[in-house]
């Protein structure tokens, strides 16, 4: 293959391949039109939910979101959003797999604290074994350490997902020499997950190597987000072939572009 | 017979099976998952599965997030 034609291989997770390296969440729109525009215009083929409580007696015509991102057109990934420990993880994951027809992919989020929302790594552990164990493919949040990270993958879990800063905080990739790290060590797929603000946070983790990226409020948030969804697919594509391209060392000194030979002043 | 329906006491008549539960709550042929004292109950099952005076019961839904 020459240098001009070479392609991307699609990223795969458990077994299922995907041209699209951007993950989106569902959360925080204005309402379900906005939310299928935006999930549109990204490109996604992984798309979030989460899994609550049925309002009773309440609306009982009200749309599912289920309509709006059919499972025929996209991979569901539930989450276990606001499970403070493994149990509760635990039982979310296996409604959901009964909500979605036995479909066994899920993100796995087990969390420490109301207000950083940071992994609970000891939970999350605990909670991962027992949902290899039950059968399902896990696609974990965890932090941004690549010990953490090692053991999550030896485990079993099938995508190694760290966080680039605090779920919902717009900051960033606040350590990316540590997502390097375990980008270098992983032998299953990297992505970023929590803390992407806009799209040059999302080019920087493919830049890295990430496999992938997964952000919900950064489009959501947006003034604009079908804009935002937009400039995150460029990001993501932009970001992975920059890695694809392997970028130019970095120099202390100027190095002209222009020859120097046959210069006027010579 | 007094079942906990999503954290919440409830009392119902007449509703022998999980099946007759979402008839009751309007929830028939929506998506939804049915726990039932904290196993699941697969959807092929929920005409079967009988309630008992104090069982807890979860049905949730998908819903949007991150």
């Amino acid at each position: 293959m020459t240098e001009s034609t070479r392609l991307d291989a699609p990223l795969t997770i458990a077994g299922r391949t995907f041209n699209s390296r951007l993950l989106v969440g569902t959360g925080k729109y204005r309402d379900f039109d906005q939310a299928r525009d935006a999930i549109t215009e990204s490109g996604a083929e992984i798309v979030t939910v989460a899994v609550r409580r049925s309002n009773l007696g309440q609306n009982p015509d009200e749309p599912n979101l289920l309509d709006i991102i059919p499972p025929t057109r996209y991979t569901i990934l539930p989450n276990t959003a606001g499970c403070f420990n493994a149990r509760d993880a635990v039982r979310t994951c296996q409604l959901a797999r009964e909500l979605l027809d036995g479909h066994n992919l899920v993100k796995l989020e087990v969390l420490g604290d109301e207000h950083t929302l940071y992994p609970n790594v000891m939970e999350t552990l605990s909670a991962a074994r027992t949902l290899i164990d039950d059968g399902f493919d896990v696609m974990v949040y965890t932090s941004d350490d690549p010990i953490v990270a090692r053991e999550l993958e030896s485990m079993g879990c099938c995508a190694i997902m760290p966080l680039g800063s605090l779920i919902g905080s717009g900051q960033g990739l606040l350590n990316p020499h540590s997502l390097s790290l375990i980008i270098d060590h992983a032998r299953v797929p990297v992505l970023v997950d929590a803390g992407i603000g806009t799209a040059s946070d999302a080019a920087l983790a493919m830049e890295l190597g990430c496999d992938g990226v997964l952000l919900n409020s950064a489009i959501a948030h947006a003034r604009q987000p079908v804009v935002m969804a937009r400039a995150m697919r460029q990001a993501v594509e932009a970001g992975r072939n920059a890695w694809l391209a392997e970028r130019m060392p970095r120099r202390t000194l100027a190095r002209a572009s222009s020859p120097t030979e046959g210069r006027i002043n010579a | 017979m007094q079942l906990l329906i999503n954290g919440e006491w409830q009392h119902l008549e007449d509703t022998r099976t999980v099946s007759e539960l979402l008839d009751t709550l309007g929830l028939a042929g929506k998506r939804v998952a049915v726990e039932l004292n904290e196993s699941i109950v697969p959807r092929s099952t929920h005409a079967d599965v009988t309630l008992a005076d104090g069982d807890q019961v979860e049905i949730v839904h998908a819903i949007g997030g991150g």
